[in-house]
């Protein structure tokens, strides 16, 4: 049962991983029994199983995925919409409308247009057409206020952390709402900009050291300090009667 | 401008114009993921050589009905800056600039899994800054990385090097000047896991045995540059070299 | 109406007989097609010639023109190998500008002539970097049934040896033309190679349906005494070193046996 590498190793595409016994997991390619990285990225070898932890790849579509996509364009029968992905998704008139279309009737770019973003999520995909969205959903739907940011994909399970830990830690510390798309595009929507910044300041944060351990501690710190050192200016001002 | 062809290109002492042994490759620096916009992107100085390569895609087949049903179209294209030779070139594609196109894609496409995303275009660009002989080669090897940076799943890295003839002895990684006087020039891209020569041209005269001799050599110029693909990447990834699956962390989300 | 989608039963068998060392057509695995060869059927052009391959049809035309030498070659002539995949032979084939894979075509048959160093250009020289001649030789696939590069470097050879110039002498730096004919001269005499991989075996001159499943192209031009001068790798396959040290055995050796066929002629 030979393995080549060592747990959390950086692996390229091409390395040989390991032979025979093992099974191919995410990022590896098995090909007369051997098994091959397809991507850079950590190895991990569990229970008989060899998977890649990729550090650099693209959203690929997931049915059930929750995304937010930026509509590109208006159609006949709807709207083609920009998820981040190698292929653009497609927003039916009939979905959005909840009832069949009216070509006469309905006007579609007063429902959303060209530029506007939105909250939706992936219902069907297959090798054969592009992705399906559908905002029927509670939470799902044309985005108005706040703003958005771009992470690598790869990253947002670290945003949400396990069992959601970290994000329910950054909604309370920041007192913003926040919806994490899978296809790395995060939206922020606060009481105020500061707020706001905040937020996009942790997530940021979050990305970089997505590799490291205590991050959910030391986001938090980073987040109290901020907002300690503002209360600090804020009295200041008041004491000295400038204002900002 | 007109220079005048060396006398001599190889010494008694099979010392090179540029202080080479036979066997020896100019040196290699690669960077990876140098440009903001593209999805993927590396830099390759090899000797005098400098060529980037950017990679954009998967992405919409523009226009789509170049698209394929069952894989991704790889397409590719090879351009050298007017400023990269002696004499100033034409910006407009040669014919020489379209068939080196096309012999580069091809000798990539094999180490990409296109079957992986259907009716989408891989596109990727080459663009030679400044040229010195071997360029096609440069240009594969950068290129090779680049798809890597963009997150790409591949079969292997493509590894190229040419070997040739030159004053009567056979060498390695030849410069324009070697190229130009010598006797014969031999390009050969390779995929070493698989033992595949996807690349493989040549352009001059030489002998059976030579040529067997050549081929290796070559070969043996490709494992050396893989070698440096690999570092290159590593040290552009060497940060998250801890952990990534931590504590807090990933929550199954790359599974 | 002709199509060019294979069946994939078709197909399957093309690529399966492979594998047991047959050919759909009979062949064995190093045999070529047919060959014709037929020169001199163009008489505008000074030289040219028509081969045909199997089904595969190629004309080839050579022209002179006077012109300036190259800034590194002073005293040379110029060759220039142009090819065109005109509509009329197959169906694959669209008119406009030349694509990547005529272009291709043209470049490999050009660098067996010219690396093989086939033309005496020293010899087309009028006056010394300032005119030269300037040979032409323009491809012109007629029907495509594969392998398009051996049977355009067997025309190409073939009118090259049927090509002649016309006598001429420089009276105060103008070009007169004498009476009578001389042949463009000629000193070696390259032959290109072409291997098909199939099922991991090669095969040599592939037809358009063993191209249509093969997994790459290897080609090699052979020159009079047995050096190669030229090798092209076509197509999004691959080689072991293995199969291209032994695709060079077997080229020396067609080589010869093509070569023969158009000397002949």
């Amino acid at each position: 049962m030979p393995v080549f590498y060592e747990r959390r190793q950086l692996v390229t595409p091409g390395d040989l991983l390991a032979e025979n016994d093992y099974m191919a997991g995410e990022n590896t390619h098995k090909e007369n029994g051997r098994i091959y990285a397809t991507r850079v990225g950590l190895v991990n070898y569990e229970d008989k199983r060899v998977y890649v932890v990729a550090l650099k790849s693209f959203y690929v579509p997931i049915v059930g995925d929750t995304v937010i996509g930026k509509v590109v364009e208006v159609t006949l029968g709807g709207w083609v919409v920009n998820i981040r992905a190698p292929y653009v998704a497609m927003l039916r008139a009939s979905d959005a409308l909840e009832r069949p279309f009216k070509p006469q009737k309905d006007d579609l770019p007063s429902l959303f247009d060209v530029g506007d973003m939105l909250i939706a999520k992936i219902v069907a995909y297959d090798r054969t057409r592009d992705p399906l969205l559908t905002i029927l959903e509670r939470g799902l739907g044309k985005i108005t206020r706040g703003q958005i940011i771009e992470i690598t994909p790869t990253k947002i399970p670290r945003v949400i952390g396990k069992q959601g830990s970290m994000i329910i830690m950054l909604k309370q510390e920041t007192g913003c709402q926040i919806t994490v798309g899978q296809n790395g595009r995060i939206l922020i929507s606060g009481k105020s900009p500061e707020d706001e910044r905040l937020a996009v300041m942790a997530i940021r944060k979050i990305e970089q050291e997505a590799h490291t351990t205590g991050l959910t501690d030391r986001v938090t710190e980073m987040l109290r300090k901020e907002k300690g050192e503002k209360e600090v200016v804020k009295n200041v001002t008041q004491e000295t009667g400038k204002t900002d | 401008m007109s220079h005048k062809k060396p006398e001599k290109l190889i010494d008694e002492n099979d010392v090179r114009l540029d202080g080479r042994k036979l066997n020896e490759m100019r040196p290699v620096k690669i960077e990876v993921g140098v440009l903001g916009n593209a999805d993927g992107s590396a830099y390759i100085e090899q000797g005098k050589n400098k060529i980037l390569a950017a990679v954009y895609g998967p992405r919409e087949v523009h226009p789509k009905h170049l698209a394929l049903p069952d894989r991704a179209v790889l397409r590719c294209r090879y351009h050298m800056a007017p400023f990269s030779v002696q004499e100033r070139k034409s910006p407009a594609p040669s014919r020489r600039e379209l068939e080196l196109s096309k012999v580069m894609r091809e000798s990539l496409e094999p180490s990409i899994f296109t079957e992986y995303y259907p009716r989408t275009s891989i596109d990727l660009f080459i663009e030679v800054l400044q040229a010195d002989g071997g360029t096609r080669c440069a240009g594969i090897t950068v290129a090779s990385v680049a798809l890597v940076d963009a997150g790409l799943p591949m079969r292997d890295l493509v590894s190229a090097c040419a070997a040739g003839k030159v004053d009567g002895r056979l060498v390695l990684d030849l410069t324009d000047v070697e190229d130009k006087g010598g006797e014969a020039d031999l390009p050969l891209a390779y995929l070493p896991n698989a033992n595949a020569i996807t690349l493989l041209q040549m352009d001059g005269m030489m002998t059976g045995e030579e040529f067997e001799h050549v081929v290796n050599l070559a070969l043996d110029g490709c494992k050396q540059v893989s070698q440096i693909q690999r570092e290159a990447l590593r040290a552009k990834y060497s940060v998250a070299k801890e952990a990534e699956a931590e504590k807090e962390g990933a929550e199954a989300g790359e599974e | 109406m002709s199509s060019i989608i294979a069946s994939r039963v078709r197909q399957k068998r093309v690529a399966q007989l492979i594998s047991h060392g047959k050919r759909l057509d009979g062949r064995e695995l190093n045999d070529y097609r047919e060959v014709q060869v037929e020169a001199g059927l163009i008489e505008r052009a000074e030289g040219s010639a028509r081969v045909r391959l199997g089904k595969t049809e190629v004309l080839v035309g050579v022209k002179f023109e006077m012109g300036e030498p190259f800034p590194d070659t002073p005293n040379e002539g110029v060759l220039t190998v142009n090819a065109e995949l005109v509509p009329l032979a197959s169906p694959t084939f669209e008119p406009g500008p030349p694509d990547e894979n005529s272009i291709e075509l043209a470049r490999v048959v050009d660098r067996g002539i010219r690396e093989s160093k086939a033309i005496a250009t020293e010899e087309l020289v009028i006056e010394p970097g300032k005119k030269v001649f300037v040979v032409f030789v323009d491809v012109y696939v007629l029907n495509h049934d594969g392998n398009l590069i051996d049977a355009s470097c067997l025309a190409a050879l073939a009118a090259l040896l049927n090509t002649k110039m016309f006598n001429y002498e420089v009276k105060e730096g103008e070009v007169k033309i004498k009476p009578g004919y001389k042949p463009l001269p000629i000193r070696n005499y390259p032959v290109s190679v072409t291997f098909a991989k199939i099922n991991d075996k090669l095969v040599v001159d592939p037809w358009l349906e063993e191209e249509q499943v093969m997994d790459a192209r290897l080609t090699m031009t052979i020159e009079k005494d047995g050096k190669i001068c030229a090798i092209q790798k076509g197509g999004y396959g691959y080689f072991t070193a293995e199969q291209v040290i032994e695709a060079s055995k077997i080229a020396r050796q067609k080589a010869e046996e093509q070569r023969k066929l158009v000397m002949k002629e």
